[in-house]
């Protein structure tokens, strides 16, 4: 399946991919509201890691075989049949956090809400998700390997 | 404290409701323009440090930052402009010789500006270039005097005349020499990609070829330079070409000093100098000092590379430029590149920059001149430097008898460059001229070669427009031939010297 890779010798650090993924999911779709209205409700599903001049953009890497799936206790951590994306499915999380204690990636975050894990959803079909689309430097690629 | 007379140059302005305090631009600034209180969760923006380059403005997702000049104005004074005072306050301060970067900025007439082309109507029909076949191809390099054509055994024509090597360049546009160093790895990459992927050539600059860039040496013209960085028998072997670099159009009589903190394990082993030794290019070769010396060197780098690469020679356009370059041509170049006026350059001291040199327009125009007066014009190829803006520049240099120009402005705007003219801080926001590992990350070697390659093939296209235009097709057409231009509010003598006629005559 296609996935989302990292260049970290070109990432920037100056994390528009987060900002995008934001907005992207956000109900408003729209930067400026997103952010005054409804940044403390969404948990970005990448987020930029760092250290010193090295950086680079992290997410889910939906795994082939995925341990938050093995962990998830209520089978909201679900694998999409088509897709092949692991996805969260927040009716049923109960916020136990076992998934976030597994992913090696430590790609899964509690969401801001508190209630249900967040994570990366390859921004739900879209041809491209929106870290990709963004990135100024061209520091994360979406493709099959 | 002490107040520093220098005012802020420019302003930086937020606009509260469209900034949505995420901080890219305090992420991207190397010069701390911005940066985050944590206390009041607000970013705020200090306009002192600020240079100009837009890359804040550029990467902001809502487009909240404005920059704009600072409006703290002096007395209007025609004579004591404000970059006068500011400039007698810097130096009264620090007591040093004033750094600038990239070429001239000030008014010098641009002689392209006052250049108009032709087109054919009627009599000389035009031809739709993309329709017909329309040829760019240009070979640069000595031509013989003349061509005898011999039948052989067989009875079939064959060339007797040996010609001499020759560059093939798909379009008549090279990459001026920027050497690594002065620019970054990425930089550096992308220009040696680029010039591959367009059938053209890309020039070292005195910062010899990184091993990474050996692979695309066939289409690297190498550089021999006052300080002779980088310079072995493998270096000369594997390139296109060898260029000995005399002076710079920036920079015409100083010589070059890239500071030890740039040189880093890969600068110092592809220049050759131990690491973090300043690199100084002396003003003059110390082995030059007449045309007969240059001939020897000419000769040794043609004896060093089996005589089978061309050599050129870069001058910077001064005063008696068609003297050096007709010297230059009898010293046996292959190819003479002139740099003008406005050439650019990472450092040089900015009274220099912008008071020493010729405009390239009359430089070339006098050289081409000069060299057909003397019957040695087939003897080199003449490449014209310093400012090629657009691709009627291009055209408008060809016709006044260029074979090829060099770009290195252009082509570090194409990779991203604002034109700050603050590559000499080594703080270039744009990942191009430096050696900061936080910033050279910034230019994607992949992202900079496809907009080098689209710009080369943008001005192509239109270059083969106006050959379209003028009724001709192929750039051989064009060159040389000043009938294809008129010229708008210049004077007789300044028309005499560009050998051009005025417009309507």
């Amino acid at each position: 399946m296609k996935r989302i890779y990292a260049r970290e010798e070109f990432c920037l650090g100056c994390r528009l991919c987060e900002i995008q993924c934001l907005v992207r999911h956000s109900k408003s779709k729209k930067i400026i509201k997103a952010f005054r209205q409804e940044r403390d409700q969404i948990t970005p599903g990448v987020m930029v890691e760092s250290a010193g001049h090295v950086t680079f953009a992290m997410q889910c890497r939906h795994c082939d075989s995925a341990p938050c799936l093995e962990a998830c206790i209520t089978g909201a951590m679900h694998r999409d049949p088509k897709t092949g994306a692991v996805l969260c499915d927040a009716d049923r999380c109960v916020g136990c956090w076992m998934c976030v204690m597994t992913c090696p990636a430590g790609a899964v975050r509690r969401g801001k809400d508190q209630k249900a894990a967040s994570k990366c959803d390859l921004c739900a079909g879209d041809k491209t998700p929106v870290c990709v689309l963004n990135c100024p430097n061209e520091a994360i690629v979406y493709e099959e390997r | 404290m002490r107040r520093w007379l220098v005012q802020p140059e420019f302003k930086v302005e937020r606009d509260p409701a469209r900034c949505i305090q995420c901080q890219v631009c305090v992420r991207q600034c190397a010069n701390d323009v911005h940066s985050y209180d944590e206390d009041d969760e607000l970013v705020s923006s200090d306009g002192a440090s600020c240079v100009g380059c837009h890359r804040c403005a550029t990467l902001c997702p809502t487009g909240a930052i404005a920059i704009g000049r600072s409006q703290l104005d002096f007395k209007p004074n025609a004579n004591w402009t404000p970059e006068n005072i500011r400039n007698v306050y810097k130096q009264a301060e620090g007591g040093g010789v004033l750094l600038s970067s990239m070429g001239n900025d000030k008014p010098w007439r641009v002689y392209w500006d006052h250049l108009l082309l032709n087109a054919a109507q009627v009599t000389n029909p035009s031809i739709d270039p993309l329709r017909e076949p329309m040829e760019l191809v240009t070979y640069l390099g000595r031509k013989p005097d003349q061509v005898r054509v011999e039948r052989g055994p067989d009875g079939k024509a064959k060339l007797a005349t040996e010609i001499a090597p020759q560059l093939k360049l798909r379009t008549p546009i090279m990459f001026s020499a920027m050497s690594y160093g002065s620019i970054s790895y990425n930089a550096s990459r992308a220009l040696a990609q680029a010039a591959a992927e367009a059938g053209t050539f890309a020039n070292t600059g005195e910062g010899g070829l990184h091993t990474d860039f050996r692979p695309y040496a066939s289409n690297m013209i190498v550089q021999v330079a006052s300080g002779r960085f980088g310079v072995d028998p493998d270096y000369l072997n594997i390139a296109a070409a060898v260029e000995i670099k005399i002076g710079q159009g920036a920079k015409p009589g100083i010589g070059g000093h890239l500071p030890g903190e740039k040189v880093d394990a890969a600068i110092s082993r592809t220049r050759m100098i131990p690491q973090g030794t300043d690199a100084i290019s002396p003003a003059p070769h110390h082995d030059i000092y007449s045309i007969e010396d240059l001939l020897q060197l000419i000769c040794a780098i043609k004896e060093a590379t089996g005589h089978r690469k061309p050599v050129s020679v870069k001058i910077a356009a001064v005063h008696n430029v068609s003297a050096v370059a007709s010297g230059a041509v009898r010293a046996g170049a292959d190819i003479v590149a002139i740099d003008g006026l406005r050439g650019g350059t990472g450092a040089a001291p900015t009274t220099i920059r912008d008071n020493v040199g010729i405009p390239i327009e009359l430089a070339l125009a006098a050289v081409d001149s000069r060299l057909r007066e003397e019957g040695i014009r087939n003897r080199a190829s003449l490449v014209a430097a310093g400012s090629f803006r657009s691709a009627a520049d291009v055209a408008k240099a060809i016709a006044l008898g260029a074979d090829a120009v060099y770009i290195g402005t252009a082509a570090a705007v194409a990779m991203g460059c604002h034109l700050c003219q603050r590559c000499y801080t080594g703080k270039c926001n744009w990942g191009i001229a430096t050696q900061d590992p936080f910033l050279t990350k910034r230019l994607n070697p992949d992202v900079a070669t496809r907009r080098l390659t689209n710009l080369l093939r943008g001005w192509s296209l239109e270059i083969k427009e106006m050959l379209g235009g003028m009724g001709v097709n192929a750039i051989e057409s064009l060159r040389g031939n000043r009938e294809h231009l008129r010229a708008v509010g210049l004077s007789d003598r300044e028309m005499a010297i560009l050998g051009v006629k005025p417009a309507g005559e």
